[in-house]
């Protein structure tokens, strides 16, 4: 138990993690399409002010500016050598602003997907897969990460490669899924299906859970999914600060610093350890999440009708988790077959 | 059970029962069943667009609907879509062959700096699925790459993807883009991606937002229709 983040679990009751990454680089002039981790070389100042921003508005674990910094990512830029470099970077200033944060702050090297799908689907296998992700986790370990953190999964084979791939770099990590499809992945995974598949990694996360996918509302209702499978291992809310919307030019998310700190607190209600925003958080809404993590009372598990009556309505009926799932329209011959 | 659903002879089935047949193979995405059918119904006089509406457009309709429904996800659809694939395959040159009408023409891309091209590519399929001719120009598209598809195929709708934050704002780059050239209006630009919404999509000057690819090919078609009732208006 020598990381940093097993330390502060060890002691404390929640964990505030950071906010949105993308949403702030774009009001510091990153224009869409480009990579946001180039800017890790040629605009270091802005992206170790993006760390201190999280740092300075409370947060407790902050990730780096990595999420599309592996090689399958990169390519799209011509950049695809430079995933290691980048990503070494990226955690080298977060190094640097958490050392001087004055207390222990988490710098948590960020792994997003590499956006291909597959076999026997889609091309990625997962010896490629372990491969990218592997070579992504040494950058982010040279760079002096204390954690690596992959987020943003719809795959339970990704989030399987990337495990292996951070045992390699004998690194300790965490790992979120994106639940944006009627409370399951885009791949279909559940929240309960998810917990099956953490615990029965070789090298289990110190962390799991759901980052991004809609609004906040359906992020807790996947958070209670966690909770009700009885796991003891820490759970990780990310969520939105609400659904974006396009106001003069620019991307705003219609959450208020109000309803995330709502959020915050119920997100802690509901089982949650690490709580974090995602697109759209930014440094107000972080401020107003910590004081109201520091000041409420806890309060008993929110029911779903808690949930909806603070946050709002969620984007579907069920999340596949219940008896409400819905029966198919035709039957399954192959999967009769396989059984 | 499972023995006895094994040893389904398809040729031994009469049409509405293979039909039948078909929209359980496409919904389970068997692929080699499908081109067996096809064949089946080619060889029993069936015209190649009355098996592609009949049976494997109201196949994937089914599939279509038990996604946006929640209870089939990406990898049950694209097994689906595979499995039309090698339908279509069969039934493509005979469909030129025998004129058979189209739907229309969708130029299809994901915007620059998203690699992300799983629901993109759902469209494509679902489209070509429901009669459009789908140019798809892949993912990391500028604008260029739309301009120049758009101006050498001529479709009736422009198709945008993104699912990143950090990308999104890149389709009202292009819808700009069309704007100053002064041929927004000759396209219908429906976009979609999993953080988009309807009110993002009007915002950017997008004609429809498309929460999925069954509304993607409700919509298409929807849009087309009106399109050509004003052009007929006109004439």
């Amino acid at each position: 138990m020598t990381d940093a983040l097993s330390r502060l679990l060890a002691t404390r009751d929640w964990l505030m993690a950071d906010g949105a990454t993308g949403t702030n680089l774009f009001n510091m002039g990153l224009t869409s399409g480009d990579a946001p981790e180039m800017w890790n070389e040629e605009h270091p100042d802005r992206i170790t002010k993006l760390y201190k921003s999280a740092v300075d508005a409370g947060s407790d674990i902050f990730l780096t500016n990595s999420f599309g910094g592996n090689a399958s990512r990169l390519k799209l830029h011509g950049a695809e050598k430079r995933a290691r470099e980048l990503s070494r970077i990226s955690a080298e200033l977060g190094r640097n602003v958490a050392d001087k944060s004055g207390r222990t702050v988490v710098v948590a090297g960020s792994v997003g997907p590499t956006g291909e799908i597959f076999a026997p689907m889609g091309p990625l296998t997962h010896a490629v897969a372990v491969e990218i992700f592997h070579e992504q986790a040494e950058g982010l370990k040279e760079g002096g990460a204390d954690v690596l953190w992959v987020e943003t999964i719809s795959a339970p084979e990704e989030y399987r490669a990337a495990a292996e791939a951070f045992a390699l770099a004998g690194m300790p990590w965490c790992g979120t899924m994106s639940f944006d499809t009627a409370g399951r992945t885009m791949m279909g995974t559940t929240s309960a299906a998810m917990v099956e598949m953490v615990e029965a990694l070789p090298n289990p996360p110190l962390g799991f859970g759901a980052n991004c996918g809609t609004g906040a509302s359906d992020l807790l209702r996947t958070v209670l999914g966690f909770a009700a499978q009885g796991t003891e291992r820490p759970i990780i809310a990310k969520g939105n600060a609400g659904i974006p919307k396009y106001h003069d030019g620019h991307i705003h998310y219609d959450g208020t610093p109000e309803l995330m700190a709502e959020y915050a607190v119920l997100a802690r209600d509901a089982g949650a350890r690490i709580i974090g925003g995602c697109c759209g958080t930014m440094p107000d809404h972080l401020a107003h999440m910590r004081e109201a993590l520091e000041t409420r009372p806890r309060g008993a598990r929110p029911t779903l009708d808690l949930i909806t009556e603070k946050l709002g309505a969620f984007s579907s009926a069920g999340d596949g988790t219940g008896e409400d799932t819905a029966a198919p329209r035709r039957s399954r011959r192959s999967i009769k077959r396989d059984g | 059970m499972a023995d006895d659903q094994d040893d389904i002879i398809l040729a031994d089935l009469d049409d509405e029962e293979l039909v039948q047949q078909m929209f359980d193979d496409l919904y389970d995405g068997l692929r080699e069943e499908i081109e067996e059918s096809v064949n089946i119904l080619l060889e029993r006089g069936w015209q190649p667009y009355e098996i592609l509406t009949k049976a494997l457009v109201a196949g994937m309709t089914i599939v279509g609907q038990d996604f946006r429904d929640g209870i089939l996800f990406v990898p049950e659809v694209l097994l689906a879509a595979n499995a039309m694939k090698g339908g279509m395959a069969i039934l493509k040159p005979l469909l030129v062959e025998t004129g058979a009408p189209k739907q229309g023409k969708m130029v299809i891309g994901t915007v620059k700096g998203d690699i992300h091209d799983i629901g993109k590519n759902l469209v494509a399929m679902m489209m070509e699925g429901a009669g459009f001719e789908v140019i798809d120009l892949g993912i990391n598209n500028a604008v260029d790459s739309y301009l120049d598809a758009l101006e050498s195929e001529k479709p009736d709708i422009l198709g945008m993807s993104a699912l990143l934050t950090t990308t999104m704002p890149y389709m009202k780059v292009v819808i700009d883009t069309l704007i100053e050239k002064g041929v927004r209006d000759d396209y219908i630009v429906l976009v979609g991606g999993a953080p988009l919404n309807e009110e993002f999509g009007r915002a950017i000057g997008a004609d429809a937002y498309c929460r999925d690819a069954a509304v993607a090919v409700e919509t298409a078609k929807s849009y087309v229709a009106r399109k050509h009732n004003q052009a007929a208006m006109r004439a």
